[in-house]
């Protein structure tokens, strides 16, 4: 049994504090009140007559339903499902008398309301425990009361209460109403992992038949009274901006209200991590209805004109300030490609060296060198993003799906003039955003548009808006070298990793600490072409080149390639260099073990082209064989199988259905994804020039295995993506006995240079 | 403008817009039925499924001029309950991720399993390779239209 501290008042609001001693933080206030329904997957004459608040995360019915807040946005990574059941199991209820709603916006009741950086369960994991222990704290307390027993002789037993000496029992919902008044606990019992009754257990999506019929759970699906639509029009080309407009043509249009153009953020405003906006100054147009919008945006003339290099002073998620060079000009990929490979010859950055690097490639029986590339890469969530706002003299109203809410409050309480607590921002079901709405700037077009207009409106872009509109993942490059002795050991490592316009380095990733002279060296290159978190952001490109790389060294040395990641691993665990590693050589090595017994990889497969990688990032562990047939010259991906640690898994069937999402979308990314300039143009416009993956090119068969683990939860929607790009590319070198260096693989003439 | 009347999900719609206004909007804009999604309004995505008559039609590319008297079936009108062979395969498999393409995979399944009722693999696979699913649940969806297949031969 684990005793936790709740919090220290039943008022007081603690923010993401760590206790001095190692106690928990009850991040939540127990008083302030639930949202009304917002959505409910029970049948109307299941409701309760009546509902008592026992705190903001949960409330119980005098029918013993329950209904739990979900605090986190949805994205598609299954929390609105299994967030509340970590809540259900430390409350002891039948998960079938759960109703799940989403939580808007409320830094006051919730804690860390965020998507990314595969956080919300990791973080949010003790709160809701606590949300739920402490509530079943309040109902057995106030049966004890009723019962006139003392509460250590009361327990429960799936929403129900039971005194086993004097054989009485009631359900949850009997008490609930004097539950509501018990003090809240300032210590709390929290479950043994062996007791878990819903954790563990596969758990159907809770909004799944809202999905398969077609229910307004996105923002996109918005019509309200009076509502306006708009939709702006921003420059063709990074390093252009607004000049001038000409309206003319399309004020008289049907359906068309208003033509103006809008400054998204002000010259002064001091920008957060997460205000990253590519253009400035946009074109909106504000009409009846979305095809008319369409139809005035093909026929509005406006002049752009290109910018003058500027600074941009921004304070980061952590760290201190930065300023930004963002530079005139309109860029082109083929010169991007020129500078990065110029840069392998210049002096770099030194982030970290063990030994002396220096010598030990002089002394080098071998040397194994390789230059890998990866370039710009657009989220392209299916829902095109988009935003409602209805923002009046006193208050803002804003809906819509995005990661980053809390953080995005600031950003829009200042371009609006108006104190955060008059903005109401509720969080719809995402439609896709791999770190792409984590840059809410079309929320803040939305709602200057709403101020303007005094009209409630939603602002929609187009998928060419979206496609064209930046914030992607960058382009990077990444030379590795390896030392070899006489023997086959490594005796040296160089990584020198750098990127347009940030540098992809981990530098405190495997292999250092297996490798006795190890050197990291980081470079930049500055660009006006904006990024972004896209899905394990630098580890999506740093696990690609890296496992790549190794594949090849452990070929260079004659050895197996788990074997070879096996023995490094075995070094870093029993004679660590350095002390700032970021990785677990154990659970490392245990992955990789998994998937080998679980791919059968010792067994000889006929015609099968096989790769493995193994990669870790966002606190967790994953190790992916690929197995390939080439036909018809190109890839056939006949199974992927995966194994991963990331600590004790919620609900597994849909842990299962987000890796093997992660598999794909690292194979589509690794084989088709690119997004490419010439004069500042994206070349990439919609899905008919940007290759998507489809279905059949996704593997026909995917294995995922969790390791066994009583560890809190660790992250889930990032740690598969990034292996499977070495694994692409590693099974590609069986299958046709060339190495893959340069991103996308398929039909890239770099990787026939 | 001009007036159309539109049979959608069985109900008969009059609307007066545009005639060159694809379906995609007609539904969303003017008669907010928006479980047919918007995606990438070149028919490239096929978020926008709907059918035509019997047929599995992109909206964002049919004008409504082009309906004439052909029935319309949206996602709200496959069933009335949610319990289209095909819509309960996706909750068996519990297919979706964001679940925004769903919809449309929904439409384009049902429409194939309707001409093609025990469809192989590769026949799935290329009846399906049209429509996009960003979170990559391929595997799933390719077996829930597997067992919605079967639900259709047992039942």
């Amino acid at each position: 049994m684990s005793v936790v501290k709740t919090k220290i008042g039943r008022r007081s609001f603690i923010k993401n504090t760590s206790l001095a001693g190692g106690g928990l933080v009850l991040g939540f206030s127990f008083l302030n009140s639930c949202k009304p329904d917002q959505a409910s997957n029970m049948v109307a004459d299941e409701l309760p007559k009546e509902w008592f608040e026992i705190n903001a995360y949960l409330k119980i019915g005098e029918n013993g339903k329950v209904t739990i807040m979900s605090p986190n946005p949805e994205g598609g990574q299954n929390v609105k499902t299994s967030m509340p059941m970590i809540v259900a199991d430390e409350l002891d209820v039948d998960w079938e008398h759960v109703i799940v709603e989403q939580a808007s916006l409320d830094t006051d009741s919730f804690n860390f309301q965020f998507l990314g950086g595969s956080q919300a369960i990791r973080r949010g994991w003790e709160g809701l425990r606590m949300a739920g222990a402490s509530a079943r704290h309040m109902l057995m307390a106030a049966a004890a009361e009723k019962w006139q027993v003392p509460a250590s002789e009361i327990t429960t037993e799936t929403g129900i209460l039971k005194h086993g000496s004097s054989d009485r029992s009631m359900g949850y919902g009997e008490i609930a109403s004097a539950a509501a008044k018990i003090p809240v606990p300032e210590e709390v019992e929290l479950k043994e992992i062996n007791d878990f009754k819903i954790i563990g257990t596969s758990k159907k999506n809770v909004d799944g038949l809202n999905i398969v019929t077609g229910k307004p759970l996105f923002s996109i699906d918005t019509y309200e009274e009076g509502m306006l639509t708009a939709m702006i029009v921003h420059p063709p080309a990074f390093g252009l901006k607004f000049k001038s407009v000409d309206d003319a043509a399309i004020k008289s249009m049907p359906g068309i209200r208003d033509v103006f153009p809008i400054k998204v953020l002000e010259d002064d405003y001091e920008r957060q991590h997460f205000d990253t906006c590519t253009f400035l100054e946009v074109v909106v147009i504000v009409g009846d209805t979305t095809w008319q919008i369409m139809n005035a945006k093909k026929a509005i003339k406006i002049e752009w004109e290109p910018f003058e290099t500027y600074t941009e002073e921004r304070q980061p998620y952590s760290g201190p300030k930065q300023i930004l060079t963002i530079p005139a000009g309109l860029e082109n990929s083929e010169e991007h490609k020129a500078m990065m490979a110029a840069m392998t010859s210049k002096k770099a950055k030194e982030v970290r060296k063990d030994g002396n690097p220096e010598r030990a490639f002089r002394n080098a029986t071998k040397i194994v060198e390789r230059i890998y590339t990866a370039p710009f890469l657009a989220h392209n969530c299916m829902e095109p993003m988009n935003f409602f706002a209805n923002v009046t003299a006193d208050k803002a109203e804003l809906k819509g799906p995005l990661q980053k809410p809390e953080l995005t409050e600031h950003a829009i309480s200042e371009r609006l003039g108006m104190p955060i607590e008059n903005i109401d921002i509720q969080m719809t079901r995402l439609g896709g955003g791999y770190g792409r709405r984590s840059y809410a700037h079309w929320l803040i077009e939305a709602a200057i548009i709403s101020q303007k207009v005094k009209a409630p409106i939603k602002l929609v872009y187009s998928r060419e808006d979206d496609m064209t509109g930046g914030i992607y993942r960058a382009a990077y490059q990444v030379k590795y070298r390896a030392a070899l002795d006489a023997d086959h050991n490594i005796t040296a490592f160089h990584v020198n990793a750098g990127g347009i316009p940030e540098s992809p380095l981990y530098a405190d990733r495997f292999p250092a600490g297996a490798v006795a002279n190890y050197l990291a060296e980081s470079w930049e290159i500055n660009s006006n072409i904006t990024i972004g978190s896209f899905r394990a952001p630098r580890s999506n490109f740093m696990a690609s080149a890296e496992q790549s790389f190794l594949d090849e060294v452990a070929e260079a040395t004659g050895k197996d390639p788990i074997d070879f990641r096996l023995e490094l691993l075995e070094q870093a665990k029993n004679n660590p260099v350095g002390e700032r590693n970021d990785y677990d050589a154990e659970r490392y090595a245990g992955v990789l073990k998994l998937v080998k017994e679980k791919s059968n990889w010792d067994e000889n497969f006929e015609g099968l082209s096989r790769g493995v990688s193994a990669y870790f990032c966002h606190n967790s562990y994953a190790a992916q064989v690929l197995d390939m047939k080439w036909e018809n010259d190109k890839p056939v991906i006949k199974k992927v199988t995966c194994a991963i640690d990331c600590g004790i898994v919620i609900n597994p069937d849909a842990a299962i259905n987000l890796c093997e999402g992660g598999i794909v979308d690292g194979i589509g990314n690794a084989l088709y994804g690119e997004q490419t300039f010439k004069e500042g143009v994206p070349q990439k416009s919609n899905f008919d020039s940007y290759r998507m993956i489809r279905m059949t090119e996704a593997p026909k068969e995917i294995d995922i295995h969790f390791v066994k683990s009583d560890i809190d939860p660790t992250g889930l929607g990032e740690p598969s993506f990034p292996p499977t790009f070495a694994a692409v590319a590693n099974a590609m070198y069986k299958a046709t006995g060339e190495r893959y260096y340069h991103q996308p693989f398929l039909n890239n003439p770099s990787n026939n240079s | 403008m001009a007036n159309f009347n539109l049979k959608i999900n069985g109900k008969t719609h009059e609307i007066e817009v545009d005639p060159t206004t694809p379906m995609l909007w007609v539904l969303r804009d003017h008669i907010k039925l928006v479980g047919t999604k918007f995606g990438c309004g070149i028919a490239q995505c096929g978020a926008c499924t709907v059918h035509l008559g019997e047929n599995a039609v992109r909206s964002c590319q049919l004008p409504i001029s082009a309906v004439g008297e052909q029935d319309i079936t949206t996602i709200e009108g496959l069933s009335e309950n949610g319990d289209h062979p095909v819509q309960k395969a996706w909750l068996e498999i519990d297919v979706p991720q964001c679940g925004y393409c769903q919809a449309g995979q929904i439409m384009t399944a049902s429409a194939f399993l309707k001409k093609n009722p025990n469809p192989s693999d590769e026949e799935i696979e290329g009846a399906m390779n049209g429509n996009i699913c960003r979170c990559g649940t391929y595997t799933r969806i390719k077996k829930a239209v597997k067992m919605a297949a079967n639900i259709n031969q047992n039942t």
